[in-house]
């Protein structure tokens, strides 16, 4: 294919000028994820301003130590929503492993495999949610919807009151600060090996979605499904792939919170899968699939982790109506999608 | 060029759907270095024929072979690491990635660290440079690149997957004359390099600049295989039109009776358009007349029937019904202006599959009337009995789920979903297409029928033996617009309209 | 002659009964009444209170418990038809159990005028909330079911907000006998329950409106192209679930007075989700029953019963009701159908439709 012949000029559509056009044109499809950002700084001002004391070392090191298993799963949720689909079923999961790992660990179980049991936990749900979808056309919602009851239910079998894992376990290593800078008083950079745990997960999760083929294949369907069929891509076992990829991380980010918390219950999670979806959402991706960074998820979960921190100083607006500010939030943000969406279509 | 043996061969081909023959013993052959045309009108089973060769569809009979040994494809994905590319009239690509991204997508090349992006750029730049399109950035999102580029990308595409069969399916039908004259020039060199093309059109203009050779289907069936220059266009357009006589005969032929057209219409529009979608067209239609649109697939006849029914919000033009200005924008509006607009598109915008006859035959009457005042048993099975009969509709059996039914006998519960509502106008759409003869017959008496009673008649058909028979008048459509004009009358045929079509050239 | 046609007449009605999807779930009924005859044979007994006129019995209680479920199964049964989805169902039912407790707990008066202002008010509140499903869905075009995930947990939060996140009572002694009086000796809940129930399905099925949301579930652009205009519909549609949602609320938190703003309504929509497949509506869209759905409800309120009085722990049930769910997703997936209609039939007949998902499509031509 290399014999080079005359091009034909009346295709050439002046694009010779690659340089400047074409390199910020990425920037553009990243602009949710830059909206994203500015919220993030905007809340981080605005938090500094009225209440004080948040940008400091601790409230930094709180909100990355406390949504650690939030990033977790919205780096999952990512894989799944930037296919088009999504899964409903994270909360649960981690509700039912964790719930498995605090038991197994008081039965005396190697730390190692309960954590491995924990995991794998997670993956057999995503697989059932996977292979529902792909190959029985069940619709995503309503799969993961039988997988969040099947989970919660499950989870319920087992016991309905906390199950407290033991202090000393090995599990809650996993917790354990390091301080990394010493600042004045209580005010310490510090971070616990679940911090870093997520951030491995959005390193890896970024390199897949985008230096290996299945990452470009999950963008390809997408982008058009059928289009991804046509073109010979493996669009079967890609979409396999991300339910559990999603259920897998949803298992790993139970090890992270019940290390965290060291108490498991069944009513663990309840509502996770909206925050999950309102962080990738807010980080940029397009609930109908084809375009979305991890990065962007990561942000959104800070963003919502954020959110909850200002709530908490600010006093006034009660508990209780966190749901209903993520929900709007959410709700403010896919319209916002269906909107430049439509635009696009229009241009 | 001296290669005798076919790349790819076809024999009988026959496929067969619920109530439809889709091909019945086509026969198709391949050469490399070759551009080889597949004409026929809607319908007559180019795609089918297409997704047959690439696995989509399970033939019922016959053989594929391909370089000489039987192949049966699992699908598209099977035939291209066979080496038979296709690309689509609605180019499948992503457009939410790049344009490298798409030429390489599943071919990207990898090194430690995964996929190596610089030179899966370097290696999708290479391949546009194959194909003279060098100057087009890899790096660039493929939706910001014009529809005619991204059919060239999926060329390359299938390029970079060493594609020796490379199927067009309508690569032209939105693209002008500068970007089609582009797509050619990547057309001939492919074909100089070997490469075998099939190429498939309605444009004759196009299909003269480019093919070889070309074989010519009909209804599903095949008419046969011709080299290019020695088919004249209106020979080729007969082919593919056909005709039907035998259908034809027993009906009164309005044809010298222009007896309509005088006075004020029923129907006038004026400049009725629709940006990016038709050019503004005038348009009269008198009470009693039967107003024919003609033209090649993709002409606008079918855009402009939506229109006037309103299936589709017009955005310039003036609508005057019983000399009354009034607009209509949706079909609600249209139905209740005594409009009515039988689809061509049967299965997604006609039938209701899982309800049964009666419901669907009652539907649009009832939604005229609103949710809140139901038509009793009575007036539903008097609107059955009356139309199942009428229209002969077999089995007559108004609890039948319409999806049970042929397609003839479907059209014909349509058919009667809209005389039901005793429509001024009707709009009919190639109403008698993809249906057997019987059925065909039956309709096309209707229609003739429906006149005489003094209903106004807009008359959309590919087959123009049957326009000619039928229309009063007859409105030439070619690329979006109105060309002309036609009083029917005795030394009016069809090939009056071709000449016009075929004369009447490309505007650029 | 006439016998004969009688006679045909009457087997087509078997068979017509026989062949309904929802005859499993009368089977699966029955057989549920037998493990519980099995384990006490005096299970179906009914008895009358001689000085109340009151019927008692566990059947009594199975009705009483339907009440609610029905009434969610019927609202989720219309959105599902429209092949849409309405998640919010269990948190509408607390919204309206919390406004009508918050509502009667700070009037505190216990009137007959307070139960039914409490009640106006709940049911208003659960259709506004209906209503911004509804335009979410038809004006802008979201899908239901992100729209109902939204309301669903925001609905939770506004219950909590409105309660102050307690669990709030209230005494109000015309309130409570809508869930725990009796009319003619039957359940109040059960009779309201049935009359709602069968002004909906008059609503639907006496008017057009049932054709029109088969129509529009089945195929929206023919639909379309028919006249049926579908943004009025579906706001509908997802205001009468709503409404339904809201008598629920009421039944559920009268019988206790209370509204547990965490439990009440918690995996309700599980529930209508269930009851509606159980009774034959595909999650698709199109063909619904609303029979089916009633039956559905009626079973899955033996099945709570049944799990409790066999003493199996009640927390099981999520779990077994989403099994049932996949199970009954996979009966109606093309694969296992298809599946079945070879065994049945032989392989000659296994030609799956020639609709590709790659069947490229003219409309898409659109720039």
């Amino acid at each position: 294919m290399s014999i080079l012949i005359d091009r034909p000029t009346s295709v050439s559509e002046g694009g010779s000028r690659p340089s400047l056009v074409s390199r910020l044109k990425p920037n553009v499809e990243s602009l949710p994820t830059l909206a994203a950002v500015v919220i993030f700084v905007a809340m981080v001002v605005y938090g500094e301003v009225a209440y004080g004391r948040i940008v400091q070392f601790s409230t930094i090191s709180n909100l990355l130590i406390n949504n650690a298993y939030l990033i977790i799963l919205a780096v999952g949720l990512t894989f799944v929503i930037v296919t088009g689909g999504v899964d409903l079923s994270v909360g649960a999961v981690i509700a039912i492993s964790s719930l498995v790992g605090v038991m197994l660990a008081n039965q005396g179980w190697n730390p190692i495999a309960v954590i491995i049991a924990m995991i794998l936990i997670g993956s057999v749900f995503g697989t059932a949610s996977g292979v529902l979808i792909q190959y029985f056309n069940v619709q995503p919602f309503i799969a993961t919807l039988a997988m969040m009851f099947l989970a919660r239910g499950l989870a319920s079998m087992l016991s309905t009151t906390p199950e407290r894992l033991a202090d000393d376990s090995p599990i809650r290593l996993f917790s354990t600060e390091w301080k990394v800078i010493d600042g004045p008083k209580i005010n310490d950079l510090v971070t616990t090996p679940n911090v870093v745990i997520a951030a491995l997960v959005v390193l890896v999760a970024f390199l897949v979605l985008h230096r290996t083929r299945l990452g470009r294949t999950v963008y390809a369907i997408g982008g058009s499904e059928s289009s991804a069929l046509l073109m010979g891509l493996p669009v079967v076992r890609t979409k396999l792939a991300v339910y559990v990829i999603s259920g897998t991380l949803a298992g790993l980010a139970a090890v992270v919170y019940t290390s965290k918390l060291g108490i498991a219950q069944n009513i663990t999670g309840v509502g996770w899968e909206l925050d999950a979806i309102a962080a990738v959402i807010i980080g940029g991706t397009l609930l109908t699939g084809g375009a979305g960074f991890v990065l962007g998820s990561v942000v959104g979960a800070l963003v919502l982790g954020l959110m909850n921190v200002l709530i908490t100083r600010d006093g006034g607006i009660p508990p209780e109506a966190t749901t209903i500010i993520t929900g709007a939030i959410l709700l403010v943000f896919v319209l916002l999608q269906r909107l430049v969406v439509s635009r696009k279509r229009k241009t | 060029m001296a290669i005798t043996e076919p790349i790819v061969e076809m024999e009988a081909i026959s496929i067969e759907f619920p109530g439809v023959k889709a091909l019945q013993n086509v026969n198709f052959r391949l050469f490399p270095g070759e551009v080889h045309t597949l004409m026929g009108e809607n319908g007559a089973g180019k795609s089918t024929l297409i997704k047959a060769l690439t696995g989509v569809y399970k033939i019922d009979s016959g053989t594929i072979s391909v370089l000489g040994a039987p192949r049966a494809f699992s699908g598209t994905a099977d035939a291209q690491s066979a080496g038979i590319s296709t690309v689509y009239q609605e180019v499948n690509l992503c457009d939410n990635l790049s344009v490298g991204e798409n030429v390489m997508l599943g071919h990207e090349i990898r090194g430690r660290f995964g996929i190596n992006w610089k030179k899966t750029n370097e290696a999708a730049h290479d391949a546009l440079v194959g194909l003279g399109l060098g100057d087009i950035d890899p790096r660039r999102p493929l939706s910001s690149i014009s529809l005619a580029l991204q059919q060239l990308v999926a060329i390359s595409r299938a390029m970079v997957s060493r594609s020796r069969v490379l199927i067009l399916d309508e690569p032209t039908s939105s693209l002008d004359a500068n970007e089609v004259e582009g797509l050619f020039g990547v057309i001939r060199r492919l074909r100089d390099q070997g490469v075998a093309i099939l190429f498939v059109s309605h444009f004759l203009d196009q299909v003269y600049a480019i093919s070889d050779r070309l074989t010519v289907l009909r209804n599903g069936e095949y008419v046969g295989e011709y080299m290019t220059p020695e088919l004249s266009r209106s020979d080729l357009i007969s082919k593919m039109i056909g005709r039907d006589f035998s259908t034809l005969a027993a009906l009164g032929s309005n044809r010298g009776r222009a007896v309509h057209a005088t006075g004020k219409p029923f129907y006038s529009a004026k400049n009725l358009g629709r940006k990016g979608f038709i050019d503004p067209v005038d348009i009269d239609v008198h009470a009693g007349e039967v107003v024919g649109l003609a033209g090649l697939l993709g002409s606008g006849r079918t855009e402009l029937g939506r229109l006037i029914y309103g299936a589709d919000r017009p955005d310039t033009g003036e609508v005057r019904i019983s000399d009354a200005i009034t607009e209509v924008h949706s079909p609600i509006a249209g139905l209740s202006r005594k409009i009515a607009f039988s689809t061509e598109n049967r299965r997604d915008e006609g039938i209701i599959g899982d309800l049964t006859v009666r419901e669907n035959l009652v539907l649009a009457v009832q939604a005229r009337r609103g949710w809140a005042r139901p038509l009793s048993k009575r007036e539903q099975g008097d609107l059955c009995e009356k139309y199942l009969v009428e229209l002969n509709v077999r089995p007559a059996d108004p609890e039948r789920l319409i999806k049970n039914l042929s397609g003839g006998n479907q059209q014909k519960v349509l058919l009667g979903r809209w005389l039901a509502t005793r429509p001024e106008l009707i709009v009919l759409d190639e109403p008698t297409r993809g249906i057997d003869i019987g059925a065909k017959a039956e309709i096309q008496e209707t229609i003739a029928a429906l006149a005489g009673e003094g209903m106004s008649v807009v008359f959309i058909s590919s087959e123009l033996e049957e326009v000619v028979s039928l229309s009063e008048r007859i409105v030439v459509m070619k690329d979006h617009r109105k060309i002309g004009e036609i009083v029917n009358g005795p030394d009016v045929t069809a090939e009056t309209i071709v000449d016009l079509i075929a004369t009447e050239g490309n505007v650029a | 002659m006439s016998r004969d046609s009688s006679r045909a007449s009457s087997e087509s009605i078997v068979t017509r009964v026989i062949h309904r999807p929802y005859v499993w779930a009368i089977v699966a009924l029955l057989l549920l009444l037998v493990i519980n005859l099995g384990k006490d044979p005096a299970y179906l007994g009914i008895s009358v209170n001689a000085a109340t006129g009151n019927l008692s019995g566990n059947v009594i209680d199975i009705l009483r418990a339907s009440a609610p479920i029905m009434m969610i199964a019927v609202g989720m049964t219309l959105v599902i038809a429209t092949r849409g989805i309405d998640l919010s169902v269990g948190s509408v039912m607390a919204v309206s159990g919390a406004v009508s407790m918050e509502f009667m707990s700070t009037a505190g008066g216990g009137t007959v005028g307070e139960a039914l202002s409490a009640a106006a008010l709940a049911l208003a509140i659960s259709a506004a909330l209906g209503a911004v499903n509804g335009v979410l869905v038809s004006v802008v075009g979201l899908q239901p079911f992100i729209t109902t995930l939204i309301t669903m947990l925001a609905g939770r939060g506004l219950a909590k907000v409105i309660t102050a996140g307690q669990n709030t009572s209230a005494s109000n002694e015309s309130f409570r006998w809508i869930a725990n009086g009796t009319v003619f000796g039957f359940p109040v809940v059960f009779v309201i329950a049935g009359i709602v129930v069968a002004i909906v399905a008059v609503l639907v099925r006496r008017t057009a409106l049932g054709l029109m949301i088969e129509s529009i579930g089945i195929n929206p652009r023919a639909a379309r192209m028919a006249g049926i205009r579908p943004v009025g519909i579906l706001i509908a549609v997802y205001v009468v679930g709503g409404v339904l949602a809201g008598i629920a609320g009421i039944f559920s938190t009268a019988s206790v007075m209370t509204v547990e703003v965490a439990k009440t309504g918690m995996a309700a929509e599980m529930d209508a989700i269930l009851a509606v497949v159980i009774g034959g509506t595909s999650l698709a869209g199109g063909k619904f029953s609303l029979t089916g759905s009633v039956i559905g409800a009626l079973l899955i309120a033996t099945l709570d019963k049944t799990i409790v009085f066999l003493s199996i722990p009640s927390s099981a049930t999520p779990a077994f009701k989403a099994a049932v769910i996949v199970i009954i997703c996979l009966l109606q997936s093309q694969r296992i159908r298809a599946l079945f209609a070879r065994r049945r039939s032989g392989p000659s007949s296994l030609t799956p439709p020639p609709r590709s998902p790659a069947q490229p499509r003219k409309e898409s031509v659109s720039a």
